[in-house]
């Protein structure tokens, strides 16, 4: 952004940040104004948390220019951001849950009381000062309510009102809404709207369209590492954004996968959970690809779970091949057939200290599976027949490893969700549930992984998708389950429906409604 | 990146190595009785139980566990086998030895079922069966001690055979570092216990028998502890309450000096060995040297303070070495 505004508080000139090869930022522009919400916009893997990190302190820019009211400013340290008061709240918000709302929002500086040689927590002046700036943003809770009994919502509200205690006067929200309900995200705008008014400057985050016709007034597109695109909302198409945001490349980003739909593998009925789901079924073909959409906490991962034998307490009637299916244990799922990448790959996925061998052996070895036995000759395991799976399959998925003892956190984010999926190609299974594959992986990596789906739809499995990410379910996946609330609420042929009755279906709010709403919130 | 973690872990395993020669060779020089080959033996008998009780508690480790009932167990195993041994005489060894095992298997076993049965802490279950097992000793043996003449002479001739020159003790050591080494490199149980102790979500997912391997561990633990309960009272001559009491200490510190990881997922045979031996050439050397019995204690302990300040200095710099590669090692 090359207009010099001269009330902007914040201003970014060319910031690029390199991480070896990897050049995350390629000259970033922005300017943030008090009292203005700027829209950063841009999909996964373009350099939107790269950008926060460095307006917070947490990296710092290779190249470029921060300045701040007019005076250039180094932050060598997270704290330095804190001190000239930006302060980012972020979508997986960290916080001490055993402490109250008013100690989490004093952490580290709390009032303190002074008697004598000692000094003391001035816990009335700390409990009284939590609730003023708790009431400012709304919250209905008390400030001595411990935080382990708040929700998701309230837990931002703390964190928000952590900000404006430390008289912030830049606030980012990082896709502060992924996991809130609608009702949660209508009091969301209320207190950006309320943050503008006492001045501050908010960078707001996000890749949802709605939300930015809902509350910003500026925006900047980032793509690739670089800003794209910058104007005011009031000018601003919904369809120019997405171009802006995907470039041109979209049709080259996701492949076409043809169906080859083969016999029914998989029948799911009545699957439910006493709190997490109810009534699920579906239906699978081998050589098909179904998609499962919906907001984060729709119920998705925790069906799937369900399929694996990790949720307990589910119940429901599930046919592999037209065999009745029993799940006590992950065991049972993975001798039916069943492999699942799950979505949090490296609390989940991947052994970090593991060396990639061990890793893509991990599976085979627990058996009882077809392919188990023949890593181990007689009661002994084989290192050779370890060490030829684990080679066929950096072959077969191109993994960039320097050896196969290489330790998996020696890997960059997307050869390391390679070797999680490898692990259970090796089982040679029919049925591959993929949890947010592409999840904090950048567009290379992704391609990648969407030539991967392609190639197992191509050898005849069947393959469920689990994404938020609406242009991947719509462009892969051959039939799309819409869940919300854990229950499913649509199912749509591909092509079927566009994405503005995709994300209806998902968040509850009818097409015309959601217009309506928007039309609402921007006046 | 391989080459490179690979000779740091190995470098660590060498460095210890190389202390311990450095150790001997000063203290064999102040005094050369302590490099005489008898002296080396009674370090290596000194050090073989222990080389038994640490790898049963590796296999712990490696699980994010800890096993705190070891010594108990011992002691429990210990005067079992003696009451039994006592009460019938004819009992041949290999009964004892079955003995043993199979208690101190039982013991353990009992851990690992209240560490998955009720998704306990296992500092906690071990902490409580310690004394339980501790106080059961008290209750078999009524609080009498069972002295010198009343332990059956097979279990007293048992740590003074000599099998091709080397003691009973060295042998059963070398043994289950044989069994340990096999389960741990070679089985894919041991694996998956480096697995769950890596990232006990990932090895859930992979369809690992999670249960049946803490249970395992535990009990294999407890196995070990038995055998070497058999082998403290013939070594010693003696069974009583207060046996190897506080001697779980010694084998975690054991395998922490080795380079075994309390927080779970990382260690090996070779290192948690060389953690033994560092412990007992200390044990072995300080009195050799004249150092105050009264010293001894606190000296020991010093050391192996200043060891594992080391191992945890070597750690970081490891944690430093792993963030820089992954950039290089990008596409």
């Amino acid at each position: 952004m090359t207009s010099e505004n001269p009330s902007a508080w914040l201003r970014l000139q060319g910031i690029h940040k390199r991480f070896g090869p990897t050049h995350a930022l390629k000259g970033v522009d922005l300017e943030l104004v008090g009292g203005e919400v700027l829209a950063l916009i841009g999909e996964n893997g373009a350099g939107k948390s790269t950008l926060v990190k460095t307006l917070t302190g947490v990296h710092q820019p290779d190249e470029g220019r921060i300045e701040l009211g007019g005076q250039p400013v180094r932050f060598a340290r997270a704290q330095d951001a804190q001190a000239a008061g930006i302060v980012a709240v972020h979508q997986e918000t960290v916080m001490f849950e055993e402490l109250s709302a008013a100690e989490n929002i004093f952490i580290g500086r709390q009032p303190m009381r002074r008697l004598g040689p000692l000094s003391f927590i001035d816990w009335a002046r700390m409990n009284t000062e939590a609730q003023t700036v708790l009431d400012q943003v709304g919250a209905g809770f008390a400030a001595t309510t411990p935080v382990k009994q708040l929700s998701l919502a309230q837990r931002h509200l703390i964190e928000i009102a952590r900000a404006l205690s430390q008289k912030a006067r830049v606030v980012i929200l990082d896709e502060p809404t992924a996991a809130l309900s609608q009702a949660e995200i209508r009091d969301f705008y209320g207190l950006v709207r309320g943050l503008k008014a006492q001045g501050v400057a908010v960078l707001f985050i996000t890749h949802k369209f709605d939300e930015i016709f809902a509350v910003a007034d500026r925006y900047v597109v980032l793509r690739d590492g670089a800003s794209v695109g910058h104007g005011r909302i009031a000018d601003a198409r919904e369809g120019e954004l997405v171009k802006l945001m995907a470039g041109r490349e979209i049709e080259k980003i996701y492949p076409h996968i043809p169906r080859r739909a083969g016999e029914v593998v998989l029948e799911v009925q009545g699957l439910s959970h006493p709190t997490e789901f109810d009534g699920l079924g579906f239906s699978l073909r081998a050589g098909e690809i179904l998609g499962f959409y919906g907001l984060v906490g729709a119920g998705r991962s925790e069906a799937m779970l369900a399929l694996m034998g990790l949720n307990p307490l589910a119940r429901g009637q599930i046919r592999v091949a037209g065999k009745a299916l029993k799940v006590r244990e992950p065991a049972d799922a993975i001798a039916a057939g069943l492999a699942y990448v799950p979505e949090e790959r490296q609390r989940q996925g991947g052994i970090l200290d593991f060396s990639v061998r061990h890793n893509i052996t991990l599976a085979g070895l627990a058996g009882p599976v077809t392919n188990a036995a023949s890593l181990a000759r007689g009661p002994w395991l084989s290192k050779a027949r370890e060490s030829a799976l684990a080679g066929s399959m950096i072959t077969r998925l191109h993994i960039k490893t320097e050896s196969q003892d290489t330790p998996l956190s020696g890997l960059s984010g997307g050869n390391q969700q390679k070797v999680v999926i490898a692990k259970w190609l090796g089982l040679n299974p029919r049925i591959v549930i993929l949890d947010e594959p592409t999840k904090g992986i950048d567009v290379g990596a992704k391609q990648a992984v969407y030539q991967l789906i392609a190639e197992m739809v191509a050898q005849g499995l069947a393959v469920i998708l689990v994404s938020s990410e609406l242009p991947e379910v719509m462009h892969l996946a051959h039939r799309t389950v819409v869940m919300r609330r854990g229950r499913m609420v649509a199912t749509y042929e591909q092509g079927q429906a566009d994405a503005e009755t995709i994300v209806a279906a998902a968040s509850g709010v009818e097409p015309e409604a959601l217009h309506q709403h928007v039309l609402e919130m921007a006046a | 990146m391989s080459l490179s973690s690979h000779f740091h872990t190995r470098r660590r395993e060498w460095l210890l190595a190389a202390i311990i020669v450095l150790i001997v060779l000063a203290v064999g020089w102040r005094a050369p009785v302590f490099l005489s080959w008898r002296n080396v033996l009674d370090i290596g008998n000194d050090s073989a139980i222990l080389v038994i009780l640490v790898m049963g508690q590796m296999l712990v480790l490696l699980t994010r566990g800890v096993d705190l009932s070891v010594a108990s167990n011992l002691a429990l195993t210990g005067m079992l086998c003696a009451l039994a041994a006592r009460a019938w005489p004819g009992m041949p060894l290999p009964a004892l030895l079955l003995m043993a095992c199979v208690v101190g298997a039982l013991l353990g076993a009992v851990n690992g079922w209240l560490i998955m049965r009720f998704s306990l802490p296992p500092i906690v279950v071990t902490l409580g069966t310690l004394s339980a097992y501790r106080g059961a000793t008290f209750v078999a043996s009524g609080g009498a001690w069972i002295s010198d003449h009343e332990i059956h002479p097979l279990i007293k001739g048992l740590p003074r055979e000599d099998w091709l020159g080397l003691p009973a003790l060295i042998w059963f050591a070398l043994g289950v570092l044989l069994v340990s080494a096999y389960l741990l490199r070679w089985r894919r149980e041991g694996r998956e216990l480096y697995a769950y102790g890596g990232n006990p979500h990932a090895a859930l997912y992979a369809g690992i028998p999670v249960r049946q391997r803490l249970v395992m561990a535990y009990t294999f633990s407890g196995l070990l502890a038995g055998l070497a309960g058999l082998l403290w009272v013939g070594r010693y001559s003696i069974a009583f309450t207060e046996l190897a009491s506080g001697y779980e200490l010694t084998v975690i510190a054991a395998c922490v000096i080795g380079g075994v990881s309390i927080g779970g997922g990382v260690g090996t045979i070779a290192g948690a060995l060389l953690g033994v031996l560092f412990i007992g050439v200390i044990n072995g050397a300080l009195p050799v040297i004249q150092v105050s019995p009264f010293w001894q204690q606190a000296i020991a302990g010093a050391v192996i303070l200043i060891s594992v300040v080391l191992n945890a200095r070597a750690d970081r710099t490891q944690g430093r070495q792993i963030l820089e590669t992954p950039q290089g090692a990008q596409a």
